[in-house]
């Protein structure tokens, strides 16, 4: 099993005919995710390499049976995308965009806890979700994934899920599902909701957690781990030399106040008997260990 | 994008918040003919991004011309913890009865918006928080209801806001709202809020700080932006669309991806070293981006090695290596570059550099080895 998606969830993606939404729809295609359609506004009846292209997310899913979107539009059409999708009924959302303003994300989340209780969003500014031999959505590359499990990785930054699945699978630890749930300040999917689906996931034996400054959900996933979850938790915090308020990089990767530093999130984890590792080198060299002894 | 109080107070003012009437201005005579404009007594206030600047001396109640000269002569061209006093507000002083704290931001927590009102302003409102957290009332707002008048005024009695300004802090709490939301806000805060002792309530300060991803819907940022405080490695970086922050240390940092570079600062850190700089490269780090984050690192005096740390994945290290190798024949680099390449390709871009054969590059196939590396190279080229 993997989490919230499998080798049969079939997927649009929004913005298909674009630079981003055609490279890596077609990579995650050729890597064997059933990309049944595209949604470009006025470029219905076309193709790309051979995927029907739709001009709404309505006509794609009444005509492929879609349940997934990928969307991979620029910021400014991105909150229209979202809603169009959830309105259509698709029921798992992955936005790859970045650079949304934050009064649009505030509002498409609300949006869609009130009125879409069973969509969920994925991002946006997130690589997006790969379960290894039966799914990729998003920007991941799948040559650096190893099917067959056991560990389950959930992460708030890019590159370092990469760095995360390329040392896992380089000594042989297979992942059953890995989550980029995106550095931006309302992600639509937190840790928490990773941790739960891993916890439920009969395949997923441990957990790999990447977080980075700002924010709290760092510390809300430690209370969870503390209180809900059996299986072992492997993490580790980017930004233990971040400055305060000074944005690295993502949006949400800012100490504010007392809130949100690097050490506050590692000791949190400490406490709730999560195995910290003090860079991604030793988060993964830590998870092999922890696998071994499973 | 951090905005002074004179462009706070003027995004204020275009949504209808009361401010007192001012000027800024750059020159001593300058601040001389405005202070008597405004009327004395006039207060001249220091445009720094930073908080403290009364206490460091930035702010000053002024009663002549000559005293106005004295205080703007004091105060343009100081130093407050690094920032330089470039520009003065002057403003007619205002009789202040009472001092009120309003803000609003967004509640990364709960996803929603967050308006903070309290009677006890003028100071911190951090301090506030420690010392009398109950006298902080929150309200938080979901976006797709907004802000209406019975909840502001629920608010401001909760808040136990004198009874004859209620009615204009609720007012301008309503429009604050306003600004935050239409503006594109990332935070909006008046501290303090003042009830005069005429009963009229304005904003006697303004920090505002707005999201820069929502520029594209805001032409008329242009004027803040030309403002902006940058350093010369900043402003460069910018200019190269490179995602930069610089600091104080002595190991340049170029890494692929936000996490990956702050990483890499940590790794840098754990290992004996400081790093001059945050960096990210972003998606792709072909031959152009690479070649203008050493120009940019090139710029920093500080800077003694250079250590790059990229992780390959849809980006491939054999062309990551190929952009190095190009880059380094269009710059040239004063500090000796340690390179990490890991993920895709990464042993045939570890041959393109080995066979590039230049002592300024060495390669190293941990990321700790390659921190440690960098770090050993500061002390040896000092």
């Amino acid at each position: 099993m993997a989490i919230f998606v499998d080798e049969n969830t079939k997927v649009i993606v929004q913005g298909l005919t674009g630079s981003q939404g055609r490279f890596h729809g077609l990579r995650n295609r050729d890597y064997g995710t059933k990309i049944v359609g595209g949604v470009t506004p006025g470029k219905g009846g076309s193709d790309v390499d051979g995927i029907p292209v739709f001009d709404t997310v309505e006509e794609a899913v009444v005509a492929t049976g879609a349940t997934a979107s990928f969307i991979a539009v620029p910021p400014k059409f991105a909150s229209e995308a979202i809603l169009e999708a959830a309105a259509a009924g698709v029921s798992f959302i992955v936005c790859i965009t970045e650079f949304i303003p934050a009064r649009d994300e505030a509002m498409f989340y609300n949006i869609l806890r009130r009125n879409f209780p069973g969509t969920r969003l994925l991002g946006p500014n997130c690589p997006g979700i790969i379960s290894p031999g039966r799914c990729n959505i998003g920007i991941t590359s799948g040559d650096i994934a190893l099917a067959g499990g056991p560990v389950g990785i959930v992460s708030r930054s890019g590159t370092l899920t990469y760095q995360a699945l390329y040392e896992l699978s380089e000594k042989g630890v297979g992942q059953t599902t890995c989550v980029g749930i995106g550095g931006d300040p309302v992600p639509g999917t937190n840790f928490i909701d990773c941790l739960a689906a891993f916890e439920a996931d009969s395949e997923t034996k441990a957990v790999l957690m990447i977080g980075e400054i700002g924010g709290s959900e760092e510390e809300k996933a430690a209370d969870f781990i503390k209180s809900n979850m059996t299986k072992p938790v492997v993490s580790y915090i980017a930004g233990v030399t971040a400055p305060p308020g000074r944005k690295m990089g993502h949006a949400g990767a800012i100490i504010s106040g007392s809130q949100g530093s690097a050490q506050a999130k590692m000791s949190a984890l400490k406490e709730a008997g999560v195995t910290v590792a003090i860079n991604p080198t030793e988060a993964g060299e830590m998870m092999v260990e922890l696998v071994k002894s499973l | 994008m951090d905005l002074f109080e004179y462009q706070g107070k003027r995004f204020f003012s275009s949504y209808g918040i009361p401010t007192s009437k001012g000027e800024v201005v750059e020159e001593v005579e300058e601040a001389v003919r405005v202070a008597k404009e405004v009327g004395f007594p006039a207060v001249v206030k220091a445009q720094v991004q930073v908080g403290g600047r009364g206490k460091a001396g930035g702010i000053k109640l002024v009663n002549s011309e000559g005293e106005a000269e004295v205080a703007a002569q004091a105060i343009l061209g100081m130093d407050i913890k690094g920032h330089l006093v470039k520009r003065v507000w002057i403003e007619h002083a205002s009789d202040i009865d009472k001092e009120y704290y309003v803000s609003v931001t967004l509640d990364r927590g709960s996803k929603d918006h967050l308006i903070l009102v309290s009677s006890q302003g003028g100071v911190e409102i951090e301090e506030v928080a420690a010392s009398a957290p109950e006298a902080i009332k929150r309200l938080h707002v979901n976006p797709i209801d907004g802000f209406t008048e019975d909840e502001a005024r629920r608010l401001v009695a909760e808040a136990e806001i004198d009874v004859q300004a209620r009615q204009g802090v609720e007012e301008t709490l309503l429009k604050l709202y306003r600004a935050y939301v239409d503006g594109d806000a990332d935070l909006v805060e008046i501290n303090p809020l003042i009830l005069t002792t005429s009963g009229k309530v304005h904003a006697l300060d303004a920090k505002v700080t707005l999201d820069d991803n929502a520029a594209f819907r805001h032409p008329e940022w242009e004027e803040f932006r030309a403002t902006q405080e940058l350093d010369g490695r900043e402003r460069l970086a910018k200019e190269k669309h490179l995602n930069y922050i610089g600091l104080e240390g002595s190991v340049g940092i170029i890494a692929n991806g936000a996490g990956l570079a702050m990483s890499t600062l940590d790794v840098v850190n754990q290992v004996g070293g400081s790093a001059a700089n945050f960096l990210d490269l972003g998606g792709g780090a072909g031959a152009d981006v690479m070649a203008a984050a050493l120009e940019v690192i090139n710029t920093d005096e500080n800077v003694r090695s250079v250590l790059i740390n990229v992780f390959g994945g849809i980006t491939r290290c054999d062309q990551v290596a190929k952009g190095i190798v190009d880059a380094l024949q269009r710059v040239d680099i004063k500090s000796p570059l340690v390179v990490r390449l890991d993920g895709t390709n990464a042993q045939e871009g570890r041959e393109i550099l080995a066979n590039y054969r230049s002592d300024k590059i060495q390669v190293e196939t941990t990321m700790i080895d390659a921190a440690k590396r960098a770090v050993e190279l500061v002390g040896e080229v000092r």
